[in-house]
């Protein structure tokens, strides 16, 4: 069994990172279940999805402290899923801040020491600056697919599984930059 | 038989198109929205459409099978509330074609109002209720749902959560049945409901219940799944997912129908086990029916009656058990990314505005509902579809013409054609002196840009009458009806100003559309 977070602000494709993996782990065999909030997503507010896959998949919500993988595409974001995280999951992360709405309006403060704090209190991490491969990729929108190429070498499943789901999950115009995205982030984590 | 990943929503839609649906209405909410875009989108076979509330939509599907058709609602929890007046006498005239509601409860209130259980609308109302735990069974049950319907001539409501609604899994789809349309007989004992006929079909449907009763004692929709018979646990819906998680070892009794509860299953369960435990989302309903059977099962000492229910939370529950802690706590605080206004929102210029002039503002249901928080703070009452237009003449009615001259009510588009519309018609009946804003931005947006009948489009994106919101206004009889952009601020304060200050009724319709709408 493997359990995966995907967590984000609305509008960076978390949704649609999380059923990529879902087609790719259920083309490989697998029970798969994931659990989305929608609703208020398209305002701005955060955005998770948990992913698990493995023989017989019953819970689609993922218990604390049972995560494998969170990866998150915002800094504030991979704090919310702490309490998923054990001594063995790894933790992935875009690093990039995006200001919440009490930051913007100046009522809060983005805590500036959220970085280094994680990298000291998590063994297993990776932090990924994905500018020069979105630059590359030609559109921001390509954030969810690098991040997906940056986790897929952690997981099981072989680039050609990969790219098949996403050749039959985004839209046709979109494939040769979608690829390019997952081929960007898999080469990201590569050089860590 | 080809399996596919789908949404919990879409594989609603989907059992519905394989058990031959012809006709599907719904208004969107959250979390049950997917529903009929599904439908529109994947299955041409049906007609679907968006109807300007529940209560039309399921009216519209009650029409639809008393001529025949397999037909289906869908909606969420307070989504029934407005339905609710059909639902309690169509549950008197039955159905001729399969008749199907799709209600989903929001536990955790998500994107609602409330956190009702609607399981009590089964009971109150006489119809059999199911209840799926996964997105394949909810394409099962959704599909089983229509003939179950025809066999006991009454409407079943499939109820669903958003964990369901908004879960994803693998599903296992099947051919579409071709189900002809049957005949509709001119049968006014069983469709015209005046009292001398209520009555002998309200013992016609206590009948039936009983009759359902019996078929969900012996139907495959409960289960038992005998394990280690020390501890058994009576569940239901997504909340057995979770006890199959946390619990693998313990007995369990699996609820697929909802009501009538099947009291055979449950006392063979109850007298198998040393201990007898019922976890459930909401309230305690089978608990509740467990214990008027005599026995004493542990539920809701243990188990939350707020909120929805997540595997650790059954899990410390049950096993005691605290979760993992490996990661040391960060002490400062971490700022909250609540859902806000988009740059650029039509409603932030409006809501600018209100705040500027410190009225009292009577709101709504929709994006705009934001406006509650920082920076604008500038929302003092809201309830349901509809309520701002009735709270604003009960404010005036309350603390008179001063209350009128500093007050508001705003309601957005496809609100008040939802339920907006009787109360302006009060307002200006009984006399009100109040200002109503209807905030136009030309789609139902917070439900993901849906149309209405106010955009002239339909669901599948036909063009159609467009409503005319100035007209209407007029035609209830309000005289002060302005359009104004709120993007020009300065006039569209001034006109706030003139309008609270006339001391007759008045509509200002605020008309920008939404920013994300192309």
């Amino acid at each position: 069994m493997k359990n995966i977070i995907f967590a984000g602000v609305g509008g960076q494709g978390v949704i649609l990172a999380s059923k990529i993996l879902m087609e790719v782990a259920m083309n490989a065999g697998y029970d798969v279940k994931e659990s989305e909030v929608h609703g208020m997503a398209q305002r701005g507010g955060s955005v998770d999805c948990h992913v698990r896959y493995g023989e017989k998949v019953y819970s689609p919500l993922i218990e604390k402290g049972t995560a494998d993988y969170v990866i998150a595409f915002e800094l504030l974001e991979a704090m919310r899923k702490l309490e998923y995280l054990n001594g063995s999951s790894m933790l992935i992360v875009n690093n990039e801040k995006i200001d919440p709405a009490p930051v913007q309006t100046g009522l809060e403060k983005y805590p500036d020491d959220i970085e280094s704090w994680m990298k000291a209190s998590i063994g297993r991490h990776l932090f990924v600056d994905t500018e020069a491969a979105l630059k590359e990729a030609g559109t921001r929108r390509a954030l969810n697919i690098v991040m997906l190429g940056v986790l897929s070498n952690y997981l099981e499943f072989t680039v050609d599984q990969w790219t098949a789901a996403i050749r039959s999950m985004v839209k046709e115009k979109f494939i040769d930059m979608n690829l390019l995205a997952f081929k960007l982030g898999r080469e990201l984590a590569a050089a860590h | 038989m080809q399996k596919k990943v789908l949404l919990g929503n879409e594989a609603v839609a989907r059992g519905a198109y394989e058990a031959g649906c012809t006709v599907a209405a719904a208004y969107p909410g959250t979390p049950s929205t997917e529903i009929i875009e599904s439908i529109a989108r994947d299955y041409p076979e049906i007609k679907a459409q968006w109807s300007p509330n529940e209560k039309v939509a399921l009216e519209v599907v009650a029409g639809a099978s008393v001529a025949g058709a397999r037909s289906m609602a869908a909606m969420k929890h307070v989504g029934l509330n407005v339905a609710a007046d059909p639902l309690f006498t169509f549950s008197y005239t039955g159905v001729n074609g399969g008749m199907v509601i799709i209600n989903a409860d929001d536990p955790g209130a998500w994107s609602s109002q409330n956190e009702q259980d609607n399981r009590h609308y089964a009971r109150a109302a006489k119809v059999p209720m199911i209840e799926p735990t996964s997105p394949a069974e909810a394409r099962e049950f959704t599909k089983r749902a229509f003939a179950l319907s025809e066999q006991f001539d009454r409407p079943v409501i499939v109820r669903i959560t958003t964990r369901i609604s908004h879960s994803q899994g693998v599903v296992e789809l099947g051919e579409r049945e071709n189900v002809p349309l049957k005949d509709f007989e001119r049968n006014p004992q069983k469709y015209v409901m005046i009292p001398a006929h209520a009555r002998p079909r309200h013992k016609f449907i206590e009948e039936q219940m009983l009759r359902l009763k019996e078929y969900s004692e012996n139907s495959d929709f409960n289960t038992i799944e005998w394990k280690s018979r020390k501890r058994g646990i009576i569940t239901n819906g997504v909340a057995y997912q979770y006890v199959k998680e946390v619990c693998p070892d313990d007995s369990v009794l699996k609820i697929g129908f909802a009501w009538p509860l099947p009291d055979r299953i449950i006392r063979e369960f109850a007298e198998g086990v040393e201990e007898l435990y019922v976890v459930e989302e909401l309230d305690p309903f089978i608990e509740d029916y467990v214990r008027a059977m005599g026995y004493a099962p542990k539920g809701k000492e243990l188990i939350p009656m707020l909120g929805e229910l997540t595997p650790e939370i059954v899990d410390m529950a049950l096993n005691k058990k605290k979760p993992l802690s490996a990661i040391p706590t960060y002490t400062s605080k971490i700022p909250a990314r609540p859902p806000a206004l988009c740059k650029g929102c039509p409603h932030g210029f409006v809501f600018g505005v209100l705040k500027k002039l410190n009225l009292v503002v009577n709101g709504d249901i929709g994006c705009y509902t934001l406006a509650v928080l920082p920076p604008y703070s500038a929302m003092h009452s809201q309830g349901c579809m509809g309520a701002s237009i009735g709270m604003h003449l009960g404010f005036e009615k309350a603390r008179g013409d001063e209350m009128a001259r500093n007050s508001v009510a705003v309601i957005g588009d496809s609100t008040f054609i939802h339920s907006g519309i009787t109360p302006l018609i009060d307002l200006v009946y009984n006399k009100g002196t109040g200002t109503v804003i209807i905030l136009d931005n030309r789609v139902t947006a917070m439900t993901g840009h849906q149309d209405n009948p106010g955009t002239g489009k339909t669901l599948t994106g036909e063009d159609t009458h467009e409503l005319d919101l100035e007209l209407l206004c007029r035609a209830v009889g309000v005289k002060r009806v302005r359009k104004v952009d709120p993007k020009n601020v300065e006039e569209f304060e001034s006109v706030v100003r003139e309008e609270t200050a006339a001391p007759e009724p008045s509509v200002i319709i605020s008309t920008r559309k939404c920013i994300l709408r192309k």
